[in-house]
């Protein structure tokens, strides 16, 4: 089957309002605007990953099932406390519970071996799946972009949504917090000491166990913000945690890990990729984050912006 | 030291790898299946972007063994059910094998994905067992692939197809229109973009573009983009699932105006869109606002069960249990090639609509009435699911029920070989 069966024989060209040279520039801006909301969602989820991994040396496969938790209690809250009230208390629950768990059992794993870290998470993330099918059942469940921002931004011939302008402003004030946090704080100057030397930090007397806990609220409170947002979108679905894990990986080693602005950039790189992509060749969508990723490995083994962590070459 | 051992980031992309695994597992659930019960297997996607789909049709499944079983079960036996979450083709093969050779069921039932059928299909011929296809639409599993222990309840996409199709043409809809295409980047889409495309073009519409979609897709952003640039007088989605669902939310939230229609139409991500997003007529299987007597009754103990209506997936699998038991005690016997014989002697089944159907003695698809369905008016659907009128019966009451299906030319079958 062809994929674009002959535009030249339908012969209706000429309906077509605007210039074309300028309808071809309107959308590609459309769709590299497009590229950093979709980024804007990897690198709000691939940033709690990476600072959990390079901080507790825990690869969190259970990262997608807060993502998606956060997308569910969006729903819930938002009955009673409306969109904007979810999208500041389920980031917020999503985080207690993060936090919660990494109490209760993650703090024991990152002593030991990392597999035990690998085992645990991958086992959190089947039951987070399960649970979240019993409680909220099987079927997604609908959920709307909010009145006050629903509708598009026309200027001309381009066209965005209104609601994916603000995704975008949200998650760009969330990855300014983040970064203010952790290199204009004293805490996190001691996180960033944690990540290339924890046996200094420690012996310094500052203990990092705290510190452990409060990052991985804040790793897994940033995913369920990102599922808060993407719940009007792509819709909540008990799978949906384990669909976009893959992708954030693929962030996070494109990136380099412990990297910050490598998962921005990544982020920003692979959304524009794929929705150029679509543009071009729409079969290939879904691969060519992986050709970028291949790509980028080749130049750069450890990620765009990745160090080399002693601890972490085998 | 905190991380003596080794994490490289070499095992970082290992664990990305492991994301992927997390998508392979399936749960199997085994109702323990006593020595004098004719053994019955369920098989569906219960996870991924039709998962939600085979949870309904599980149901379905359940729901006919418990009406069958109260009743006194067939031939003096009880039914058990053996159900398992077929994931993908690979694992569909193997629990197909698994459920005929070692659990010895004698018929499976179930799966949605076109890929996953096929796959089910070629184990069923080899072992020997009957296979009712309720859910994957590709006309090839019919034609080319199709084989004589495979029955399929589920309508092919030429069904779909035309029964739109027709009304589309009655309504002056297709000569001269530009189509714009999405089409599911696996077998049913493919499938289902050849046979639409197939019917616009004949009736002179123009398909201006077909973009493939990968499954599961979770921004239709660029390709929504990419419609207000083609201009199109209506846009054809050849989408399954969820795919369904978060394509028709996007659109609404882009506000473009151009007509929506598809080559398939399942309730429940229509359902799970929520009716401000939908718009426009629409084909049905099957849909609880039917109103003859059997529909309804099938409705209302699905409710009361469930908390929610049926939907067309749930009908499906239901009715293949349902239609499975009848076969067994018209043949008295539950041995595949006495069932084989009875069905294609034209045997009729209660399909739960206006007129029953039978299965094709030469494709084994079962004839049935579709329905053309019109998106309600927000104001008038009584819940959430309401969704939907029925416009009309596809064959009409006075038409042959071959009308919607491929003709032997279309979608030629062979059971020979």
């Amino acid at each position: 089957m062809s994929p674009s069966p002959d535009p030249g024989s339908d012969g209706k060209s000429g309906r077509r309002p605007e210039n074309r040279s300028h309808l071809m520039l309107f959308i590609v801006i459309e769709q590299i605007l497009n590229g950093l909301v979709v980024g804007a969602y990897y690198i709000l989820l691939a940033l709690g990953l990476s600072l959990v991994f390079s901080l507790g040396g825990v690869v969190n496969l259970a990262h997608g099932a807060f993502y998606a938790l956060g997308a569910y209690l969006a729903v819930t809250l938002a009955n009673a406390a409306g969109f904007y009230g979810a999208l500041v208390a389920a980031p917020v629950a999503v985080a207690a519970v993060g936090m919660a768990i990494e109490v209760l059992f993650l703090r024991w794993l990152y002593q030991e071996d990392a597999i035990l870290g690998l085992l645990f998470t991958f086992g959190l993330a089947l039951t987070a799946e399960q649970v979240i099918r019993l409680i909220w059942g099987a079927t997604g469940l609908p959920f709307w972009i909010p009145p006050s921002l629903g509708g598009v931004l026309k200027v001309g011939g381009f066209l965005f949504s209104n609601y994916r302008l603000a995704v975008l402003g949200v998650a760009m004030a969330a990855i300014a917090c983040t970064w203010l946090l952790l290199y204009k704080t004293s805490f996190g100057m001691v996180v960033r000491a944690g990540t290339s030397d924890p046996e200094m930090v420690r012996a310094l007397g500052i203990r990092l166990r705290p510190v452990l806990t409060i990052i991985f609220g804040l790793g897994v409170g940033i995913a369920g913000l990102a599922g808060v947002m993407s719940a009007p979108l792509a819709g909540v679905q008990p799978a949906m945690g384990t669909e976009i894990l893959t992708a954030t990986f693929v962030i996070v080693v494109i990136g380099g890990l412990g990297s910050f602005w490598g998962v921005v950039l990544a982020g920003i790189l692979t959304g524009i990729v794929k929705g150029l992509t679509v543009l071009v060749y729409p079969p290939a969508a879904e691969a060519a984050m992986y050709a970028l990723m291949v790509l980028v490995l080749l130049v750069r083994p450890r990620g765009l912006f990745g160090e080399r962590m002693d601890r972490l070459e085998a | 030291m905190t991380q003596t051992q080794a994490l490289s980031r070499r095992r970082v992309l290992k664990a990305a790898t492991g994301t992927a695994v997390l998508g392979m597992v399936g749960f199997p659930a085994i109702t323990e299946a006593q020595v004098d019960t004719i053994k019955i297997g369920h098989l569906t996607p219960l996870t991924g972007f039709l998962g939600q789909l085979g949870v309904y049709g599980q149901n379905g499944a359940k729901m006919a063994v418990e009406e069958i079983n109260a009743r006194g079960g067939v031939l003096g036996r009880k039914l058990a059910l053996i159900t398992e979450d077929s994931v993908n083709p690979g694992v569909a093969v193997a629990k197909a094998q698994k459920l005929i050779e070692q659990d010895k069921v004698l018929v499976i039932i179930g799966e949605i994905s076109s890929a996953s059928a096929g796959a089910i299909m070629e184990q069923a011929k080899r072992l020997k067992a009957l296979y009712f296809n309720t859910g994957a639409n590709s006309d090839e599993l019919r034609g080319a692939n199709c084989n004589r222990y495979t029955f399929h309840i589920e309508g092919c996409n030429t069904m779909y197809t035309k029964t739109i199709g027709h009304w589309q043409k009655r309504q002056g809809l297709i000569k001269g229109a530009r189509w714009y295409m999405l089409t599911a980047d696996y077998a049913f889409g493919h499938d289902l973009a050849r046979v639409s495309t197939r019917f616009l073009q004949e009736n002179g519409g123009i398909v201006v573009q077909n973009d493939l979609v990968p499954t599961n897709t979770p921004d239709y952003s660029p390709y929504i983009l990419k419609i207000r640039q083609a201009n199109p007088d209506f846009v054809y989605l050849n989408l399954a699932g969820v795919d369904q669902t978060t394509f028709l939310k996007q659109y609404k939230e882009y506000g473009l105006t151009y007509k929506l229609a598809g080559g398939v139409m399942d309730t429940i991500p229509f359902w799970a869109a929520g009716i401000d997003a939908l718009s426009g007529y629409w084909q049905s299987l099957w849909y609880h606002g039917l109103t003859n007597k059997g529909a309804v009754a099938f409705t209302k103990a699905f409710t009361d069960k469930f908390g929610g209506p049926p939907d067309n997936q749930a009908w499906g699998d239901y009715m293949g249990m349902q239609i499975v038991a009848q076969a067994m005690t018209e043949a008295k016997s539950t041995a595949a090639d006495k069932l084989i014989e009875v069905i294609e002697k034209g045997m009729k089944f209660d399909l739960l609509k206006n007129r029953e159907g039978f299965f094709r003695d030469w494709d084994h698809q079962l004839l049935q009435e579709m329905f053309v369905v019109k998106v309600k008016e927000k104001d008038k659907a009584k819940d959430k699911w309401d969704i939907f009128e029925i416009i009309e019966a596809s064959p009409g009451p006075d038409e042959s029920l071959e009308l919607i299906q491929p003709t032997k030319a279309e979608n030629a079958c062979s059971f020979a070989t």
